[in-house]
């Protein structure tokens, strides 16, 4: 599994993206954050707050209960801000 | 069309060959989105800002922005659409997004115009940092803009 993340996620965690296998149990988008958390002090504090966390699997937005499976790419990002003003 | 890109793009030429040819075309909308020189709301209380960094998620964003096109064209008769969209770094006065709609009536061309601007603000995955006297900060999403969308889902 593909793990990617994005803007100040990203400062945090201190890496771009990781190649990772989760435990077969972890079986959707939460289950897989509680993991990472484990990962570093970086993880936990990129992902404390979930009210300014947004994910994708396969790059599209989905919610905390989306399935996540070997192989998928799961991205952890804020709420976007592209745009002109 | 979709083009994710770092190199700036001349409007005038964008638009004098969008939908050139096209006897179809009666009304051409363009949204061109600028990278401001104050943060917040008001010129006169926002600190300045000396220019961003607009980050992307390469894949996604185009895959969301050819998502957010296909939802324009399932509700509006468009014959066309452009959405450009930059990434790097931007000065104050910088060209970020141009979104072009093409329509036989105006109608359509000004909602879908209006539509795409909202939609993208919400879901393509970008990520502007800005440069300011007091350091660099990553600038948080607004309530407006998922207002701003959020109208187009009850229509």
């Amino acid at each position: 599994m593909k793990v990617l993340y994005f803007a100040w996620l990203r400062t945090k965690v201190g890496v771009p993206e990781e190649e990772l296998a989760p435990p077969p149990a972890i079986a959707d988008v939460a289950g897989l954050i509680e993991w990472l958390k484990l990962r570093s002090a970086g993880h936990a504090e990129a992902l404390a707050d979930l009210r300014v966390v947004r994910v994708a699997v396969n790059q599209d937005h989905v919610g905390l209960d989306h399935p996540v499976a070997p192989g998928d790419e799961v991205a952890f990002f804020p709420p976007v801000t592209g745009g002109g003003r | 069309m979709i083009r994710v890109q770092a190199e700036d793009f001349d409007p005038g030429i964008e638009i004098a060959g969008f939908a050139a040819g096209n006897g179809r075309v009666g009304g051409v909308c363009l949204f061109l989105g600028l990278v401001r020189d104050f943060l917040g709301q008001s010129p006169e209380t926002g600190q300045s800002v000396r220019g961003m960094t607009l980050e992307h998620y390469p894949g996604m964003t185009e895959k969301q922005l050819a998502a957010i096109e296909a939802e324009a064209r399932s509700r509006w008769p468009l014959e066309e659409v452009l959405v450009i969209h930059r990434f790097g770094r931007l000065e104050p006065g910088d060209r970020i997004v141009l979104v072009a709609t093409a329509s036989a009536h105006r109608e359509a061309a000004f909602e879908a115009c209006h539509f795409l601007i909202d939609w993208l603000k919400t879901r393509a995955p970008f990520w502007k940092r800005e440069h300011t006297e007091a350091g660099d900060l990553w600038v948080e999403a607004k309530a407006s803009d998922d207002a701003a969308a959020e109208r187009w889902t009850t229509r």
